[in-house]
């Protein structure tokens, strides 16, 4: 098992919570070195010193805003949405503004989570208020300091597009008149901070408004800069060589005579990882990539493979199975008896759901660039979770954490993968023995092999309906491996439903405790040791939810066609708001929203061909953005599954930026889909047996159904959506096949296969 | 030393005529918008013109490409203004972005070959570009914009040549 340091989570100090003017600084005025100059306008400006009104952005001489933006920015566009929170409270032209990604700097911390990480569809929701806090500061600074330039009261002035201006004489002020005037020098303690009142939904004036991403200029002309594009002088490279199984070898001996016929071979390098997060690497280093990778396909290598030599996917899912059926786990939620319930009702339902291993393999392979430096490592990549990789790096090298740079960058995919630090080690370890800086380019066979993957996960669940057809109770095991045990951090562990403290992975089994009204429900979830050893498991965009709701959504498809219901009409009686279900009412909204899109109910459809339903409260029952599918499929007489369109609803609170509200929904509808009928993992030998793009299959442009989208946003808070979307497709996909060809498919991917078995069974 | 003519300008290389044409664009000229993603010609993230055609560089030597006229990314238009470009843009494509230079010089082989391309010519021309952030209903609609951008300049000069 991996092993490291535990990492301190932040604490619940406000002080730390809400940035501060104040913080480390004489004023809100001050010089500062760290940023860059925006522009080169900036830079020709007048010397007069940059705003910071708060750590999480500066105002130039120039007038440009530049955003400090502690997220990882992987598409997402989490980015240009920190700065619209940021822009609009704070007056700001959208043209003016601009971001900047920052590296392990603790100051620029998840302002909730008190790390830097980025994940869980979290970002929006807690960081909208912070940035709001921060723009209204920096607005009212510049009211005052304009309203006084103005020779008006501050009641006459009103800030917009970057500019003080008088109600009454019209006259205006810039931002950058402002800055330059050195007049700006309000400060905030954390109390006056707290109480400023923040705009209401309709006073905004850039949140809720498509404005272009910020980040897409540069993604268009090949200049946006990925880990990948970092050249240090100096510089060599170095590629990986991985042990033939996926965890816990060990190297025994390295042959590296034909290596040295290689011109530019530098060095192997034995990877040594004290934090366990690497077995059994060699690092080829060489002058160029081409002559590292010449290199390393001519290291021999001999290795002892370890204790997971011999597992396999068959094995693991054996092994799960043989978990369910005896005592064990942790009980995560639980509510009445459920075992009672079911053992009293009318009519009892059981079955097994599963999904295989699935792999990130963003499009940008792991990579690292590694210098060290003046007693510092500086480490360049794209990543997730600096805080984590941090410490994991540190303690990898022997070193203390605060002497680790890291260098923040776009990233070329992250899903979750990029939360990881593996990329890290072998090229810290490989700078440490030559001397220089390296990069490391991990293959995409390295990238899928040594991925941490999404857990093979067997589900069981029970289920009782009573004569009127309700459900009585309802009993739901998990057996997985445990992606964020992993990581050795007890803050993200939970307590058991039981009250012990910190004993259960909640993204192993979030979304199991779902907003339906069920009066006896049960959820356990067991740690399957064999999978957590052989394939160490990672957060795969959605997490739990892609396995939670796969099962449950089609179970209640199962007891609504066993009740003789309609299974939207079932579900939304189940999502009454009883009790602590409250939010079940918004959930049953999207739900309603997407039947109605799609003509769920009015459409006459072919033979072969219906519509199937599900709808989640991913990701967690606290973040949770509520999201309907109405799938339409036709399946072919040979099992074949068409999806020709998907309707999505989700209800989001407030949608920052509704365009890029959009394109998450769209791109999470077809990751959905894609891990629900294309992509399927292996294990066999303790190795994963698909390697690229031919034998791991993502959707591609044919494979692309019709996609309507509607986006609900009522004024409550932020919610995030990058991954809601993905877990609610597969089993919307799987219960419109069912709803088709009355084949009931439980394991992740529907194939032609599966579906033609269960056809079978049905007839 | 072999020397190659990428986006109109001559390089002289000091590598040998096996090495992946990618390799040498990406990290010995430091041309990055060509990107790396499978090194087997799976993906198209690494996708340059070769004498106008769309070819994976990773699958091209730099034998096969001496003397050959080679376009990437950055030499695609002067000033980031091609249609594709553009149209990228107003249709907000890209998210983490790392496959676009590949799928724009993909769309660019199409769009000079056929600018009035069906929906099924566009999939199937693109079919070989993966983006894993599964931008592709907007990839889509921005081909159809530039086509129809295309298209209408090219209207507009010929019926300029013609008054």
């Amino acid at each position: 098992m991996t092993k490291h340091p535990t990492i301190n989570s932040g604490s619940a100090d406000l002080s730390r919570r809400w940035f501060l003017i104040t913080a480390g600084a004489s004023g809100l005025v001050f010089g500062f070195g760290s940023l860059p100059a925006a522009t080169p306008a900036a830079a020709a400006a007048d010397s007069a010193a940059p705003v910071e009104p708060s750590i999480w952005y500066s105002i130039a001489p120039d007038g440009i805003v530049t955003v400090n933006v502690g997220k990882a920015d992987m598409g997402q566009h989490v980015a240009s949405t920190m700065a619209q929170i940021v822009a609009d409270e704070l007056g700001a032209s959208w043209s003016a503004t601009r971001v900047n990604l920052v590296g392990n700097d603790p100051k620029y911390n998840d302002p909730v989570l008190g790390a830097n990480i980025t994940g869980g569809s979290w970002s929006t929701m807690m960081n909208f208020d912070t940035m709001s806090r921060a723009g209204a500061a920096g607005r009212i600074a510049l009211t005052e300091a304009g309203a006084a330039m103005l020779s008006v009261p501050v009641s006459d002035v009103v800030v917009n597009d970057s500019r003080v201006s008088s109600k009454t004489s019209g006259k205006a002020v810039s931002f950058a008149d402002i800055v330059k005037s050195g007049k700006a020098t309000r400060t905030f303690s954390p109390d006056e901070l707290k109480a400023i009142v923040l705009k209401t939904a309709d006073q905004y004036t850039l949140i809720g408004r498509d404005l272009p991403q910020l980040d897409i200029p540069f993604k268009v002309n090949g200049t946006a800069k990925y880990g990948i594009d970092t050249f240090l002088p100096g510089m060599v490279y170095g590629r990986v060589v991985t042990p033939p199984v996926r965890y816990g070898a060990k190297v025994t001996a390295v042959d590296d005579s034909e290596a040295k016929k290689v011109p530019g071979f530098v060095q192997a390098v034995v990877v040594e990882d004290p934090t366990g997060t690497v077995t059994g690497w060699v690092v080829a280093v060489a002058k160029t990539y081409p002559e590292a990778i010449k290199a390393s396909d001519a290291l021999k290598v001999s290795y002892d493979k370890g204790p997971n030599a011999d597992v396999s996917s068959e094995s693991i899912l054996a092994e799960a199975k043989r978990l369910q059926n005896q005592a064990g786990g942790e009980i995560y939620f639980t509510n009445g008896d459920a075992a009672q319930a079911i053992s009293k009702a009318a009519k009892v339902l059981e079955a097994e759901y599963t999904t295989n291993i699935n792999i990130h393999c963003p499009l940008e392979p792991m990579n690292a660039v590694a210098e060290f430096k003046d007693g510092k490592l500086h480490l360049y990549a794209g990543n997730q979770f600096l805080t984590r990789s941090t410490a994991i790096a540190a303690a990898a090298m022997g070193m203390k954490p605060e002497d680790v740079v890291m260098h923040q960058y776009w990233i070329g995919g992250g899903f979750g993968r990029k939360l990881d630090s593996d990329m890290f080690i072998p090229a810290a370890a490989a700078a440490k023995a030559v001397g220089r800086p390296v990069k490391v380019i991990y293959s995409r066979q390295h990238d899928m092999l040594m991925d941490f993957s999404r857990p093979l996960v067997y589900q069981k669940i029970s289920a009782g309906l009573d004569e009127n057809g309700k459900i009585v109770g309802m009993n739901h095991d998990l057996v997985s491996a445990w992606p964020t045990k992993r990581w050795g951090i007890p803050a993200f562990l939970e307590n058991s439903a039981d009250g012990k403290k910190n004993v259960l992975d909640g993204f192993a089994v979030h979304g199991a405790d779902f907003f339906y009204t069920v009066p006896n429900h049960t959820v356990r979830t067991v740690l399957n040791e064999l999978a957590q050893s052989a394939t160490p498991s990672g957060q795969l965009r959605s997490v739990a939810p892609g396995w939670t709701f796969w099962a449950i959504e089609s179970m209640i498809d199962e007891l609504a066609h066993a009740a003789g219901r309609d299974p939207a009409e079932f579900r939304l009686e189940m999502l009454d708001g009883a009790g602590p279900n409250h939010g079940a009412k918004r959930l049953a909204n999207t739900l309603r929203a997407a039947m109605g899109l799609a003509g769920y109910g009015t459409k006459v459809l072919p033979k072969g061909e219906a519509l199937g339903v599900a709808c989640v409260s991913s990701q967690e029952r606290d973040t949770a953005a509520w999201t309907a599918c109405v799938a339409q499929v036709a399946v072919a007489d040979d099992g074949t599954v068409k999806v020709k369109k998907l309707t999505v609803a989700t209800d989001v609170g407030t949608a920052v930026n509704p365009d890029g509200v959009r394109a998450q929904v769209m791109g999470g509808a077809q990751w959905g889909l894609s891990l629900a009928t294309l992509e399927k993992a292996t294990m066999k030998d303790g190795a994963i047996q698909q390697d690229n793009f031919d034998s791991y299959t993502p959707a591609r442009m044919a494979d692309m159904p019709e996609i309507d989208i509607a986006v609900i946003a009522n004024g409550e808070p932020a919610r995030g959506t990058g991954e809601p979307t993905v877990t609610v497709v597969a089993p919307a996909i799987g219960n419109a096949v069912f709803n088709a060809v009355g084949a009931r498919v439980r394991g992740l991917p529907i194939t032609a296969e599966s579906v033609k078995a269960a056809m079978k069974k049905s007839t | 030393m072999p020397i190659l003519t990428i986006n109109g300008r001559e390089y002289s290389v000091e590598v040998p005529t096996d090495t992946p044409l990618l390799w040498v664009i990406r990290e010995e000229l430091q041309m990055t918008g060509t990107k790396f993603g499978c090194g087997a010609g799976l993906c198209g993230a690494c996708t340059v013109h070769l004498n106008g055609d769309a070819v994976r560089s990773c699958q091209t030597s730099v034998a096969d490409a001496i003397g050959q006229k080679i376009t990437t990314i950055e030499g695609l238009s002067e000033h980031s203004d091609h249609p594709l470009q553009k149209a990228w843009i107003a249709e907000q494509v890209p998210q983490c972005g790392y496959c676009q230079s590949g799928q724009i010089m993909q769309a660019a082989s199409l769009l000079a070959a056929n600018s009035s391309p069906t929906r099924e010519q566009i999939v199937d021309h693109m079919n070989g570009n993966l983006c894993r952030c599964m931008t592709y209903p907007r990839i889509v609609k921005a081909i159809e914009r530039a086509a129809s951008d295309l298209r209408a300049s090219n209207e507009a000069v010929s019926s300029g040549r013609k008054a």
